[in-house]
């Protein structure tokens, strides 16, 4: 568990005085939040709180107008290409849409970037990738096309092609939003691996129980700002301010 | 008084087609690459870029064909350019092309969901890449059904080069017409030419537009 005391280069990400606006819309109003190598943090809260806000600036989909973000000691700097590329080679993304490229196999979805980025031979880059699927247990659908798979199976594949960058930190935003409830379960084993494995996870979910059960950390955001923060077990039993009650009594 | 045969008149408007053709080729050859360009650079997050090729399309699109003709003939000469109506008549159909291929080619790019560039910028690919291997592709597939539909205007629209003296299919159906007086048979005989060059690319649009829309891969 990490506090906001570690010294500097030992954290998987820092965030510090993150402010971002749409227009005079300020939807993040100074963020402070520190994640250790292997921490699995869920971020929690009512939709336009600035949760998926905040993980997509992690990754530099979105872009911050103060404050600073480093992902393993090293600061995101929009507009730096190659630099942007070494960042997001560290840090993988899965969408509440799967985005998969719907014009190439799974097989190929999942190789894609490391061919590109990597520059990977093509054995090893298969070998990699059917590793990768039967981990998610669609080892079976390499030669599919990801309309030919269910939401479940398609956001599994999703997780596939973003482990086959080797990242550090895996960003999952509402990943299972978009599922049928039968569906969820699936997907959220395989998350539940990863966080297993040590995977630095930063989730944004609505799944309470999910991010009760395999969370380190829990925040809430609420307007803007990091409104609450604890161990999944106090944040959830004993929540401090009338907001998080408030939230916690209208999600269960 | 010469007498001419049906087939005199084919002949020489067959041998005029040849030139139909090439200028057409010209203009969607010429105009696909420019138009390629445009494009590109239209996506880029340019504002002042994205602005003035907007301008560019909107200009192109807002003129009469026959005007960026005569434009491109006698504007070029008053600037002191020596042109023939070979050049110029290629400069104002391929300038043409490219700004209506840009225009159907833009949309297709954002008809492709901006999941689809965040998925692959999250994977860390260059903007090139995004471009080459995720949105072209499928913007690709959406593309063909116009472009291909837009090729039978483009190649109707090389008659209009027969004002500034090229002497393509219409224009050699104007001057065989003034030695024959048969212009319902010359006209006629132009006219199916044209339908003969337009009408397998118009049929063959659609079968690529069904055909792509039921299999998505």
């Amino acid at each position: 568990m990490s506090t906001d005391t570690d010294p500097k280069g030992a954290a998987a990400v820092r965030i510090r005085g993150l402010r971002k606006s749409y227009g005079t819309n300020e939807v993040l109003k100074g963020i402070d939040l520190t994640v250790a190598p292997g921490e699995v943090i869920a971020i929690i809260g009512r939709s336009g709180s600035g949760k998926s806000t905040l993980l997509r600036c992690v990754n530099g989909l979105e872009t911050f107008d103060h404050g600073e973000l480093e992902v393993q000691g090293r600061p995101l700097v929009h507009g730096d290409a190659a630099a942007m590329r070494a960042l997001r080679q560290q840090v993988g993304m899965i969408f509440q849409q799967f985005n998969l490229f719907p014009h190439l196999t799974v097989g190929r979805n999942v190789m894609l970037a490391p061919r590109l980025v990597k520059k990977e031979s093509d054995a090893a880059l298969e070998r990699k990738a059917r590793k990768l699927l039967d981990r998610v247990g669609l080892g079976e659908k390499f030669d599919a096309y990801p309309d030919q798979l269910s939401g479940g199976q398609q956001q599994r594949v999703a997780i596939a092609r973003a482990l086959a960058m080797d990242p550090g930190i895996l960003l999952c935003d509402e990943i299972t939003s978009a599922l049928d409830p039968e569906l969820v379960g699936e997907v959220l084993g395989v998350v539940e691996s990863l966080a297993a494995d040590g995977m630095t996870l930063l989730m944004v979910t609505h799944e309470m129980n999910f991010a009760r059960k395999v969370s380190d950390r829990v925040i809430f955001m609420h307007q803007g700002k990091v409104h609450e923060m604890g161990p999944p077990e106090s944040l959830f039993a004993a929540p401090q301010t009338p907001e998080l009650k408030q939230f916690l009594a209208s999600v269960a | 008084m010469v007498e001419f045969t049906l087939w005199d008149i084919l002949r020489n408007l067959l041998l005029a087609a040849r030139w139909t053709v090439v200028l057409s080729l010209i203009a969607f050859v010429g105009g696909g690459l420019v138009g390629l360009v445009l494009l590109l650079l239209r996506t880029l997050e340019r504002p002042w870029l994205q602005r003035a090729i907007a301008a560019y399309v909107q200009l192109f699109q807002g003129t009469p064909l026959l005007m960026q003709l005569f434009l491109a003939y006698f504007g070029l000469a008053l600037f002191g350019v020596e042109t023939s109506s070979w050049f110029a008549a290629s400069l104002a159909l391929t300038l043409y092309t490219s700004a209506f291929l840009c225009e159907i080619w833009h949309g297709c790019v954002r008809a492709v969901p901006r999941g689809q560039w965040e998925a692959a910028q999250s994977l860390a690919l260059g903007y090139m890449e995004q471009m080459r291997h995720v949105v072209l592709p499928q913007a690709m597939r959406l593309a063909v059904a116009p472009t291909v539909g837009f090729l039978v205007q483009v190649i109707k629209g090389t008659a209009l080069a027969s004002v500034i003296g090229f002497v393509e299919l219409t224009k050699a159906g104007t001057m065989i017409t003034n030695a024959t007086f048969q212009p319902f048979l010359v006209y006629g005989c132009v006219a199916l030419m044209y339908f003969t060059l337009c009408f397998p690319i118009s049929h063959y649009s659609r079968v690529l537009e069904s055909k792509l829309h039921v299999h998505r891969h």
